[in-house]
């Protein structure tokens, strides 16, 4: 089916879709994908130009894309467009500070798949954006912004800033953390800040990761090394490096040979010189968790529901399996020809992912609060902690499929099936 | 739309009485929590039901998100539509009727809002059979029940179904079971339909139901219980259990 399109008596276009989704970030092309795949008329509207989204300077974050998702990515036709880019993790290996004690995810314990993969962000986009552009049932508008929105019992009305109206039964908000429309809806958020920002860039290094990721709790934050693929022949890793907000200005400002030399110390000597890969980005950090998910002909999902800390590299995943829940509910209600604003489904969809999704924001706020310092006692008890988990191997297989999205109860296109 | 104003000129169908009732209520048609409350719980499963009997008959995939494409249907005692729609969205070519005109009122203004196109009528059935045109699929849902003259009301459905179509009907079975579950648990205990909405005398055992289906000529293939779980809140076929409410499909017979 198509989005139809109509003009009203003031010679108004009217486009009339079942779903409206604001926000056209990973979160929003992949919901986008799997719904106007399914046949769902479905029309995208992103204020951002996507000629912006995609360039190098954009977005120079690399996402550890767990198995589920990966699987998900498969069963809507993403996956073959983002493989060429992708770089397995097959070991996990997490360290406290100097201490010795590892704890050590190899993925040969739960099976032959990798743990996950590690994609840059702009690499998505742009297959995202390719395989939206080919969908018969997807309206994708951008850049454009919207001037009103109204959802009433019977449906949602959308303004756009062009003079065109879009008519839905459902809007889903996929505008990020700090969501307008989730705003607008009176939605109130659980707020935690961590007075800690991401330094994120990629580097050269002359020794090859093995695709091994390493993530090593220091004092001031969490820093991460995450395989990429090679580029030119040269071994490359994307950087995840958190620290206290206060110094990364300081750490910004240092100029390339200056911000290695920084930062080198805290990789150790594993994978040899290393050289800057492009340019640097800064996020600074804070948990959201909105009080409802769902609201009357609205859906919330990805980081407009939930952000969380980048330390267990699980936002995106989050946002995934939102999705898998998501499209579930709608598509299986539309074979039965019902409402997909029906609020009974969306119920349903927050049923399915609030608890899962508090659940993880907590442990992750737990994880991040327990490491991020320097106090003796505490580092004891984390070693031991790492130490048990790494003895124990069920305990450590079990944080593993956590890790890698396959637990609990898991919609069709996280198990790998047809929607 | 112009406002449906008088009444169906034919009415042997007609208890005026139970019309009356849904005359009394049809401002809740489409409120998921007021009256119709157990309607709207229901409907998922009825759906399920009509959509895979139907795509098995029609072979129409029901993994598509219109397979109903090109099929006519006849929803007899529509009231607000809450079939109808479902149905259109699924890209067939409905047309309801009823024989309260408030029904047919609220059925199209909340279909136009909607957005879908439906025909919406005020008759009765037998009224439609001297149009003398035949549907794919006639829907005869929790009406039974409602109609003077049942078997009369039968042999017009069957008149307005096609020779390859498929009938669906639904209703209560006249059991203790049944009274004591659908009256005294839903009108007075449970709250869900306003006291009197049910008639006990007017129930119709499936092999009633039978009869006056092959009295119009119509086979019946499949007859499945459909039960309610209060613990769960949800509706489900149960094959073994007719003894409330049961729902059915039906051919020509040739
Ligand atoms: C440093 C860092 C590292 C991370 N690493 C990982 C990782 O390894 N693994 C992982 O799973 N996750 C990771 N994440 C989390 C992940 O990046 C986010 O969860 C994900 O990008 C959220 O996507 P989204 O589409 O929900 O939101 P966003 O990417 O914020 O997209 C929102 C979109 O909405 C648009 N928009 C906003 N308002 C409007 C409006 N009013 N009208 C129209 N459009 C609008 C914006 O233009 C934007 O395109 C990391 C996050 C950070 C900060
Ligand atoms: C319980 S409701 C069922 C509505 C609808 N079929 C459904 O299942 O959602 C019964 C409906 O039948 C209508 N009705 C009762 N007698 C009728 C008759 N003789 N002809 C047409 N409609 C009738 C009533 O007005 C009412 O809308």
């Amino acid at each position: 089916m198509l989005p139809a399109m109509a003009s009203s008596g003031s010679q108004q276009t009217v486009i009339d879709v079942e779903a409206l989704i604001v926000g056209g970030g990973l979160v929003g092309l992949t919901l986008a994908s799997a719904l106007a795949g399914a046949g769902l008329p479905v029309a995208v509207v992103d204020r951002a130009d996507p000629a912006t989204t995609v360039a190098p300077e954009f977005d120079g974050r690399a996402t550890a894309v767990a198995n589920g998702s990966v699987r998900l990515l498969r069963g809507i036709g993403l996956w073959d467009a983002v493989a060429p880019h992708a770089s397995a993790i097959n070991d996990i290996r997490v360290s406290d500070g100097d201490s010795l004690l590892f704890l050590h995810y190899d993925h040969r314990e739960i099976g032959d798949e990798p743990l996950g993969q590690i994609i840059e962000n702009r690499h998505l986009r742009v297959a995202m954006l390719d395989h939206v552009r080919g969908l018969e049932a997807l309206e994708f508008l951008a850049p454009m912004e919207i001037t009103e929105i109204t959802r009433g019992a019977n449906g949602v009305v959308a303004d756009l800033a062009d003079g065109r109206r879009i008519r839905a039964r459902l809007l889903l908000a996929c505008d990020g953390r700090n969501s307008g429309i989730r705003e607008a809806a009176g939605i109130g958020v659980t707020r935690l800040p961590y007075n800690q920002t991401s330094i994120v860039c990629a580097v050269f290094h002359d020794r090859p990761h093995n695709n091994v990721a390493h993530e090593r709790f220091l004092p001031g934050g969490p820093f991460a090394i995450l395989p990429m693929a090679d580029v030119d022949g040269r071994h490359r890793s994307a950087i995840v490096w958190s620290d206290r907000s206060e110094l990364t200005p300081a750490v910004m400002a240092l100029d390339e040979a200056s911000f290695v030399r920084e930062m080198a110390p805290r990789f150790g000597d594993i994978l040899g010189e290393l050289e800057l890969a492009g340019p640097r980005w800064s996020h600074p950090l804070a948990l959201s968790h909105a009080q409802t998910y769902i609201g009357q002909r609205l859906a919330l999902v990805g980081d407009a529901a939930h952000a969380i800390h980048p330390i267990a590299g699980q936002g995106l995943n989050m946002g995934i399996r939102d999705i898998a829940a998501l499209a579930e509910v709608i598509i299986d209600a539309r074979r039965l020809g019902r409402d997909i604003g029906t609020p009974d489904l969306l119920a349903d969809y927050e049923r399915w992912r609030r608890f899962d999704n508090m659940v993880l924001a907590v442990v992750t706020d737990v994880i991040t609060r327990l490491f991020s310092n320097d106090v003796a006692p505490l580092r004891t008890v984390r070693s031991l902690g790492l130490g048990t988990v790494n003895r124990v191997p069920p305990l450590r297989r079990t944080f593993m499929r956590h890790a890698t999205g396959t637990v609990g109860d898991l919609p069709r296109l996280v198990r790998g099936e047809a929607l | 739309m112009a406002a449906p104003a008088e009444n169906p000129k034919e009415t042997r169908s007609i208890d005026p009485d139970e019309l009356e009732k849904f005359r009394a209520m049809a401002e809740e048609w489409w409120d998921p929590d007021g009256k119709f409350r157990p309607l709207h719980k229901f409907n998922p499963v009825r759906l399920q039901y009509i959509r895979d009997q139907a795509c098995a008959h029609f072979d129409r995939d029901p993994a598509s998100l219109t397979p109903f494409a090109g099929l006519t249907v006849l929803d007899v005692g529509c009231g607000g539509g809450l079939l109808c729609e479902p149905l259109a969205r699924l890209g067939a070519d409905v047309t309801g009727i009823d024989a309260v005109a408030r029904n047919i009122e609220i059925a199209s203004i909340h279909s136009e809002a909607s957005g879908l196109s439906i025909d919406y009528r005020l008759a009765t059935v037998e009224e439609l059979a001297g149009e003398n045109r035949q549907f794919d699929l006639v829907l005869n849902m929790e009406v039974v029940e409602h109609v003077a003259d049942v078997n009369g009301f039968l042999a017009a459905c069957g008149a307005a179904l096609d020779d390859s179509g498929l009938m669906f009907f639904s209703t209560l079975n006249r059991t203790a079971k049944a009274f004591a579950l659908a009256i005294v648990g839903g009108e007075y205990i449970l709250r869900w339909l306003p006291r009197g909405t049910h008639d006990w005398r007017k129930f119709v055992r499936p092999s009633e139901l039978t009869r006056g289906l092959a009295g119009g000529g119509i086979g019946v293939t499949e007859l499945t219980g459909v039960t309610y779980s209060p613990l769960t809140d949800q509706w489900s076929l149960n094959p073994r259990d007719l003894d409330v409410n049961y729902m059915g499909t039906g051919i020509k017979a040739r």
